[in-house]
């Protein structure tokens, strides 16, 4: 039992500071501390400079393309590039289809599709949900059937995050609706510029575009971009699932943004004092601050069980439920210390030469707080993670 | 970074088990429960035997070395098994006060005695006024003769009754809440001018409350430096309260497993009621309340010989969510046993009984939390 970095691990700490330091461009990391939302390229050219380094695939062991790092250094990354302001690593290749390509994929769709997730060349979205299956997500009814050696998909997918700026989507489709609705589910690649494929977008609460509603009108996929075997796409989209619990606690990014709000405390004021002295507020923070301790400790004993090979189990869930509502905590917080100035909101585009409305630190929180209520509802909602840990862990 | 208990830890981890398991039984645990120190002296014995009450001593005082974890794998199974000897006051606190702040002479003295299960010691730090504020001491100790003269209250020393000789906090100098001018001071428990108002506490345990009229004590009374003693107090305090949240996981880890075990068989509306979601949603936040419980608790065993800004802040964080874990866990027992979980009967209601005077013990959480944001 030993809790501490070891004198290599802070050694590797230094190292990925510094290099971070050099690194990462200025107006890159002005732009990810502005919003959740930034343009394709600048998460492309943040991967690539980690891909260069030879840091691309953090999570994915050497022989797939990446670091091959202990969960701990995997915690010491996430924690420098969230403290740096860098913009996050995509999940969507990285922590979603990789794993399952990897797995279950044949040599050559690894061969094909793994390196140019690690080198940031392919930007990938999740084709799962649709308007009539959210949470049930099993009941999808956009259909593939086989014609020579295609598949040709019709139907009709929404909340795909980021789908404009796509290059590939990995997609369920139904290929047999005789059994039970879990039975008939097929993994698909499919190439976003296939004639047939209409994105359109959604705006969210936030404001802002990276949902959008995916059309597919006789889409014709070849049969060597389907994973595994036809109708056994539900076991590769719950093993997806799984690796994505994970990764969704999210410890750095909110460790970042705690930082930030009791920065924002010390400079706001209640009474005539810092609302930091607020004993109610001050209370507030203490709390989300004790939570997230707890949260971090709970994902790096996940993470420890992990790579002794037990992992990543359904306790996974546990991880998202409260990963996510303590982010969801810290975005209102800071949104609450700004008092009126909650209401400007306004995003100043670049060249925009006026100074923001009220406290340059008011930038992006109420965008943040808004598209952060998504997060107990993406990924499988938190109510669903619920079910999955009583049949699953608790055998209920 | 390493998660893993060592090949000894779990050896121990399975010896306290089988204890909490086999000797104290629910049965067994009622019955003592009502003697008249509320707790077995045969125990204490075995407790020497085995080396548990050395386990976190140096081998030099006949201890075994062990550190914080040691101290969790023990208390999270005495937690298990509501195990009612005065291990903590003794053998963490009280051992933890003498080595840290006694003289070579009370050293060499009083911890052999602790190992070998000859010495029971309690702490006798709160006062009616001071609720959980360490430094808040309105009791005195005057100078004279060489020696000491002690008078005031004491609130809830857990043990008096059966202990040896109590660690007493008391005013050397200073104002009431002032941090200097505190002294610590090893008083027999049978003293003259000391006397004991003794009762049974909410989870059967036995506490006093205690008045110091003129106790005379000679120099060697004294523990640690004079007017200095509050920083080697909350040093053993935070050692307890690391305890104390072990101890509240493993009471919390009975009740879930109670809890739901008792929802796959309780049939009502044709179908065992772990069958509703509503239920089965309660049970899985019950069981994210104790994970969390369990990643702090730990995080304040290891730390507990880091520096001490960096030690009190990990007992802290640790020892609120033990309190608002354990209070969920243990209400929510309840409930989901309906009027079974009301009776004397079932162990539930003892168990939230035992989670609550824990939330006490030391600082509830609404205090853990402050003093943790004190800390910045």
């Amino acid at each position: 039992m030993d809790l501490e970095y070891s004198a290599a691990e802070r050694a590797f700490r230094e190292e990925v500071r510094a290099f971070i330091k050099t690194a990462l461009p200025d107006d890159l990391r002005r732009r990810a501390g502005q919003t959740q939302h930034l343009d394709r390229e600048d998460y492309l050219a943040w991967q690539r400079i980690l891909h260069a380094r030879g840091w691309g695939a953090p999570s994915w062991p050497v022989e797939l393309g990446g670091t091959g790092w202990t969960p701990a250094q995997r915690h010491i990354f996430d924690e420098e590039c969230a403290e740096a302001g860098a913009p996050p690593q995509l999940p969507f290749g990285l922590a979603m289809v990789g794993p399952v390509i990897a797995t279950y994929g044949t040599e050559a769709q690894k061969a094909r599709f793994l390196p140019r997730i690690v080198a940031g060349l392919d930007w990938w979205c999740q084709g799962y949900s649709e308007p009539g299956s959210g949470s049930d997500l099993a009941s999808l009814k956009t259909r593939a059937e086989t014609d020579g050696d295609d598949y040709v998909v019709n139907g009709h997918k929404i909340w795909t995050t980021q789908a404009h700026f796509a290059d590939w989507m990995f997609c369920l489709v139904r290929t047999d609706g005789s059994g039970k609705p879990q039975d008939g589910i097929t993994f698909l690649l499919i190439d976003m510029k296939t004639p047939g494929i209409t994105v359109r977008p959604i705006i969210s609460i936030d404001g802002a575009h990276s949902l959008n509603e995916v059309f597919f009108d006789n889409v014709r996929v070849p049969r060597d971009n389907r994973v595994g075997e036809e109708g056994r796409g539900w076991t590769y989209a719950k093993f997806l699932l799984g690796n994505e619990r994970t990764s969704i606690a999210g410890v750095a990014a909110s460790k970042k943004r705690l930082h930030r709000l009791k920065e924002i405390a010390r400079a706001e004021f209640a009474g005539g004092r810092p609302l930091i002295e607020n004993l109610p507020f001050r209370d507030r923070i203490a709390q989300a601050e004790i939570d997230l301790m707890a949260l971090e400790f709970t994902n790096l004993r996940v993470l420890a069980d992990e790579s002794a090979g037990k992992g990543p189990g359904p306790e996974a869930s546990l991880l998202k439920i409260l990963g996510t509502n303590l982010q969801q905590a810290i975005n209102e917080l800071a949104v609450e210390a700004l008092g009126y100035y909650a209401n400007p909101y306004e995003a100043l585009h670049d060249g925009d030469n006026r100074s923001p409305v009220g406290p340059v630190h008011a930038e992006g929180l109420m965008e943040a707080h808004l598209y952060f209520r998504a997060a107990s509802i993406y990924g499988g909602s938190n109510e669903i993670q619920r079910n999955v840990i009583a049949k699953m862990v608790l055998g209920l | 970074m390493d998660f893993a208990y060592s090949e000894e830890q779990r050896m121990l981890a399975d010896s306290v088990g089988r204890f909490a398991r086999d000797v104290y039984s629910f049965e067994n645990w009622r019955k003592l429960s009502d003697t008249e120190d509320g707790f077995d002296r045969a125990n204490w014995a075995r407790m020497a035997e085995l080396g548990w009450l050395g386990a976190c001593l140096p081998e030099e005082y006949g201890g075994l070395n062990g550190g914080g974890v040691e101290a969790m794998v023990i208390a999270e199974a005495f937690g298990r098994g509501l195990i009612q000897e005065p291990y903590m006051w003794t053998a963490i606190v009280g051992a933890g006060l003498v080595l840290a702040g006694g003289s070579a002479a009370q050293r060499t003295a009083l911890l052999p005695a602790i190992a070998e299960g000859r010495l029971i010691l309690s702490l006798a730090s709160a006062e009616p006024q001071s609720r959980f504020d360490l430094n808040d001491v309105a009791c005195s100790a005057k100078a004279e003769g060489g020696g000491y003269v002690l008078s005031g209250h004491k609130s809830v020393v857990f043990h008096a009754q059966s202990a040896d000789r109590l660690i007493v906090a008391a005013r050397t100098g200073g104002g009431q809440r002032d941090r200097d001018g505190i002294s610590l001071f090893l008083v027999p428990a049978q003293a003259d001018g000391l006397t004991r108002r003794d009762y049974r506490t909410t989870d059967r345990r036995r506490a006093s409350d205690l008045t110091f009229y003129g106790v005379r004590l000679g120099p060697d009374a004294l523990l640690g430096p004079p007017g200095g003693g509050l920083p080697l107090l909350e040093q053993a305090v935070d050692r307890g309260t690391a305890f104390a949240c072990a101890e509240a996981v493993g009471a919390m880890a009975v009740l879930n497993e109670a809890t739901l075990a008792y929802v796959k068989t309780r049939r009502q509306f044709g179908r065992a009621i772990g069958d509703f979601q509503v239920i089965q949603h309660r049970l899985v936040d019950m069981m994210a309340a104790l994970e969390e419980a369990r990643s702090l608790a730990l995080v304040a065993a290891v730390r507990l010989d880091a520096p001490a800004p960096e030690r009190a802040r990990a007992v802290a964080a640790a020892k609120a969510k033990a309190g608002q874990s354990g209070r969920f866990v243990g209400q929510q027992a309840i409930q989901l046993h309906g009027g079974m979980g009301m009776t004397d009967e079932l162990s539930v209601g003892h168990y939230y009984k035992r989670l609550m005077m824990l939330d006490v013990l030391f600082g509830n959480a609404d205090h853990q939390r402050q003093r943790f944001a004190a800390m910045g």
